[in-house]
Formats: structure tokens, sequence, C-alpha cells
């Protein structure tokens, strides 16, 4: 069902408001986000047990490759990592309770909100305690 | 066309087809364990609540908790590891985490492979990642001994 252009029965040119992308309201933009987080973590998983597999093989291979994550950019994306698994994490309680509580599809929106509200205070801290050596050690505080 | 002219099996295929009465008992249109896509709409949710608090928690306790990621090396694996519950928590992350995403990967491929060439390629590279990935993370789970001597000292 690949088809590019809708249907327009009129058969008129299409009026210039009404162009070719969907433009969803904030359903669409959560829906987006949500696939692009899950995907993003799926393939972090991989690495991630890869990585985690060479406990297996020897302790210096382990602590080698666990170094990178120490790393000051490599911490950045850490914390781009938790940012993505906890939207994911508060937009699918909120698709669960779109799902099962009757009351859930008349509170999408303000339920949107809400966890976006919750992760930024989430993430404030989070990110402050994940950064906190790695920024102390790069501008030469007490460490 | 009339009615005379038309064969006693022509007759019992139109009874077959005749709209039912409104208060006739529903029929089942599916046959038992057809519904495949419903369990796997279910098991996203129920997985993803359970995923909920091992993620959050497992990202709490090595990203932020005393000292972060900075503490983690084979000793910390190790002395976590040396407790059946940490080792069951992360068995059971792993299953969870891996069979959830790998579900949510089927439908992005279902969504956006346009030739069934590309789809069926795409669903094989994916599900010998996903047999790969809970083989070596069980088997390393299972098999990590944690008393073997550790040269740079814990």
């Amino acid at each position: 069902m690949a088809s590019p252009t809708a249907i327009r029965p009129s058969g008129g040119k299409p009026s210039p408001r009404r162009g070719s992308l969907y433009r969803g309201a904030e359903g669409m933009w959560s829906w987006v986000a949500h696939r692009i987080t899950g995907v993003l973590t799926f393939f972090f998983l991989f690495a991630h047990v890869l990585d985690t597999a060479l406990v297996r093989v020897s302790p210096e291979s382990y602590d080698k490759v666990i170094e990178t994550y120490k790393n000051p950019f490599v911490n950045l994306l850490e914390v781009g990592l938790v940012g993505a698994v906890l939207y994911h994490a508060f937009n699918g309680i909120r698709i669960m309770l779109i799902d099962f509580w009757s009351k859930g599809p008349r509170y999408q929106r303000q339920m949107l909100w809400a966890i976006v509200v919750v992760w930024v205070l989430v993430m404030l801290p989070g990110a402050y305690f994940m950064l906190e050596r790695n920024i102390r050690h790069i501008f030469g505080g007490g460490a | 066309m009339t009615t005379a002219k038309l064969t006693s099996e022509e007759l019992s295929a139109a009874a077959n087809h005749a709209i039912e009465a409104p208060n006739a008992p529903r029929k089942r249109v599916r046959k038992a364990g057809q519904n495949f896509e419903m369990y796997s709409w279910l098991f996203m949710r129920l997985s993803g609540i359970v995923l909920v608090v091992l993620v959050l928690g497992h990202l709490f306790i090595m990203n932020i908790l005393d000292g972060g990621v900075h503490r983690i090396n084979w000793g910390f694996v190790a002395g976590r590891w040396a407790s059946p519950f940490w080792q069951m928590w992360d068995l059971v992350m792993l299953w969870l985490a891996e069979l959830h995403g790998a579900n949510g990967l089927r439908t992005v491929i279902n969504d956006y492979a346009r030739k069934d060439g590309t789809r069926f390629w795409l669903k094989v590279l994916l599900y010998a990642s996903v047999i790969l990935t809970l083989a070596l993370g069980s088997f390393v789970i299972f098999t990590f001994d944690g008393t073997i001597e550790y040269p740079t000292g814990n």
C-alpha cells in the first residue's frame, strides 16, 4: 500500500494549504518519538550485550571496553540514551492508560504534557549526577 | 434469469449466503490460535510494565547511584552476579527487553519495507540478531565465574 498521493475525487489541484505531508498533532509526534527512541534503544541493547559478554573473555578486555563509557563524549551519549529510554517508558505508560483506562483517550493530550514535565524534572538531576564527575574533571574543579 | 433455471446446488449456495437474522448467534470468523497479532499487542504492554521497573532500576543503579558508570569494572560485575537476585533481574530484563524490542522492530519493518524481498531479509537479520543476543547473554549470565583471579586488583 505505497500510494504516494491521496485519492482526490474532485480531481482538482490540491490547495496550497494541503500539502502531501501529514502534519499530526501531539498524538502523531509522541508516536514518532516512541518509534525513534525504541529503535535506538534496541540497537544499543545489541551492543550492550556484546560488551557485557566480555566479562566472560577476561577481566582486562571487559575493563578496557567499559573505560570507553567513562569518556566524556560517550558519557554525554549515555545521558541521551537514558533520556530516550525514560521517554519510551513514560510514553509507554501513557499508551497503556489510553488503552486500558476508560478516560485515557480523553486525556491523552494532557497525559503527554504531564510526562514531558516529569521527564524534564527527572532528567535535570539525572543528567547532573551522570555528568558531574566528567564536568569537574574537564573544568578542573576540586577533583 | 428466473428462479426456475437455478439448479439445486445454486439454490443451496444462495441460501448459505443469505443475510442472517439480527439476533442470530455470533459465529467465530477466526479460528482459535490465529490471533498472533493480538498476543503480540498484549505482550508489548505486559512486558513494557515489567521493563519500566527493571530497566529504569538498572539505569539508576548503573549510571547515577554511588558514582555511576565510573565505579563499574569487572570486579563490580563479579560482585553483583554473586547474587542470584541480580542474576535473575538481568536475565529477565535481557529476555523481556530483547523480545519487546524485536517485536517493535518487526512492526517497523512491516511498516516501511516496500518489497517482499527487503522485508524478508530484514526479518532474517532481525531474528538472527535476536537468537545471538539471547543465547550469548543467557550463556554469559549462567556461566560467569566471579571467583577467578582479578589481576589489576579490586
